[in-house]
């Protein structure tokens, strides 16, 4: 399945752009995919476990992936992944 | 769409509302030939009592919107000079306050925009120690603070006390708002449980802010502030708005309730914690102690340049910031290239490696110590304390 991994300006360079196309057939399964082409943002998306961060939300179509099962939430073809770390500026 | 819905008729449903003089009728008149708004929602809004945390970049719109549409009651909590560094974006401030604490300059401003407006002002730190007793007694909290450990006391404080509390932050270009803190909405601990480790996201004054976002996010704050108090729209609650300004985006996502939040689900936090420790700015007691930092300051450096010591000075920022200014006799080697060139490093000489504050200089020392290298140090306080302490003909950025 193709989706598209939508990325904020603190993670985008470490790819090449805020929006990257992925594959997979889970969220983690697409997750993996960018981290092969990105290692340095692969690291910033899950643990060495291969966990979520508590401080980086995934959304897949604006609902959040810990509701969904996490990395093991089901893509499909043209599904949008938004990645909301936590930042704390004001 | 949202998946609560707003209060019932806002947070000041069944309290006694103040009548309008002829001079507030006259003030909010654009108020009050709006539908929505109207007399009740302007009699609502003088009753009302909101707090802001924060007088800086998300505070400044804050304070002066709120003012302006009449909150009868501000509370101001902040303990920061105005810096000159502020004005690009802290509109609440001018360059005549420079130097001037942050809540004096607040309190001329907001007096000006609207005298009818009564203003508490709390100069201090929020801390766990305090935090409740300021908060009681409002109606809503806004959160304008720049740190995390702020953001998860001010959480949990909102939660024990059932006070809504308004979110926004910022970094860069972009920037998060939503409403926390409600009686079934989410809360922060529910959108992020844990903060990510010191030093891994940058703050604005390392990573820098767009101007005018803190404008962009501040004014979606007071807008949801006024939305909660009049009882109107469909505030932003299990929703997070997304704010892009370089793209112009703006986007929602649902923001759900989680059952298992220490804070607002289970409600195993039954008081406020140590918000330092949380954060991992200082080690637990059961943590074993992490070998201190070896630091110099600016002007023990500066002798020990003066005395011709074999020191190799090494500058971590980004290119561009090195443009900006440096430290005459510096090697630049940014944080992100260290690592490549550590190898290359004899660790029979002495470092002294700096950056614009110390943090990401910390991370390098680091990486040196880890290598087996024992002469290094930190330049405490970066080229920042360099300027102010030592070499004033280097800017300050």
């Amino acid at each position: 399945m193709s989706a598209t991994l939508f990325l904020p300006a603190v993670l985008a360079k470490l790819a090449d752009g805020k929006e990257i196309d992925a594959h997979g057939e889970t969220v983690g399964e697409v997750v993996a995919d960018v981290a092969v082409r990105f290692p340095d943002l692969g690291a910033r998306l899950r643990d060495k476990d291969g966990t979520l961060y508590p401080y980086v939300t995934i959304y897949l179509n604006d609902e959040d992936i810990r509701f969904l099962g996490g990395f093991q939430a089901t893509v499909r073809d043209g599904d949008e992944l938004t990645v909301v770390p936590a930042i704390a500026g004001g | 769409m949202a998946t609560s819905a707003p209060p019932d008729r806002g947070l000041l449903a069944d309290r006694e509302l103040p009548s309008l003089s002829n001079d507030e009728i006259h003030r909010y008149s654009r108020h009050l030939i709006l539908p929505d708004v109207g007399l009740e929602g302007q009699r609502k809004l003088k009753a009302s009592r909101v707090l802001l945390i924060g007088a800086g970049g998300l505070g400044s719109p804050l304070a002066l919107y709120l003012a302006a549409a009449g909150v009868g009651h501000i509370g101001l909590v902040d303990f920061d000079v105005v810096d000159v560094t502020n004005l690009q974006r802290q509109v609440l401030h001018g360059t005549k306050d420079v130097g001037r604490p942050k809540l004096d300059s607040a309190r001329d401003r907001i007096a000006d925009v609207n005298p009818l407006v009564e203003l508490t002002t709390y100069e201090t730190a929020l801390t766990s120690a305090n935090a409740l007793e300021i908060f009681r007694g409002y109606d809503l909290v806004v959160d304008g603070t720049d740190n995390f450990a702020t953001r998860y006391l001010v959480n949990d404080a909102c939660v024990l006390l059932g006070i809504p509390n308004v979110y926004g932050s910022i970094f860069r270009f972009e920037g998060q708002a939503s409403v926390f803190s409600t009686e079934d909405g989410p809360c922060y601990r529910c959108l992020f449980p844990e903060p990510p480790p010191p030093g891994l996201v940058p703050s604005c004054a390392e990573g820098g802010v767009l101007g005018v976002l803190p404008g962009l996010v501040g004014t979606i704050q007071a807008t949801e502030a006024i939305k909660l108090i009049c009882g109107i729209g469909t505030p932003l609650i299990g929703r997070l708005l997304l704010v892009d300004s370089l793209n112009a985006t703006y986007r929602t996502v649902k923001l759900r309730k989680n059952p298992k939040c220490p804070s607002c689900g289970t409600r195993e936090i039954t008081q406020l914690i140590d918000y330092e420790q949380f954060c991992g700015l200082k080690p637990a007691a059961n943590e074993p102690k992490v070998a201190e930092l070896p630091e110099i300051t600016p002007r023990e450096l500066a002798e020990r340049l003066r005395a011709a010591d074999d020191l190799v000075l090494l500058d971590v920022r980004e290119r561009f910031e090195w443009d900006i200014a440096r430290i005459e006799g510096a090697q630049l080697v940014p944080l992100a290239q260290f690592p490549a060139i550590v190898p290359a490093l004899d660790p029979k000489r002495e470092y002294v490696i700096h950056c614009k504050g110390g943090v990401r200089s910390a991370k390098a020392v680091r990486q040196l110590q880890a290598a087996g290298f024992t002469k290094v140090h930190n330049l405490a306080g970066g080229i920042l304390r360099w300027s102010a302490d030592v070499d004033p003909t280097v800017a300050k950025y």
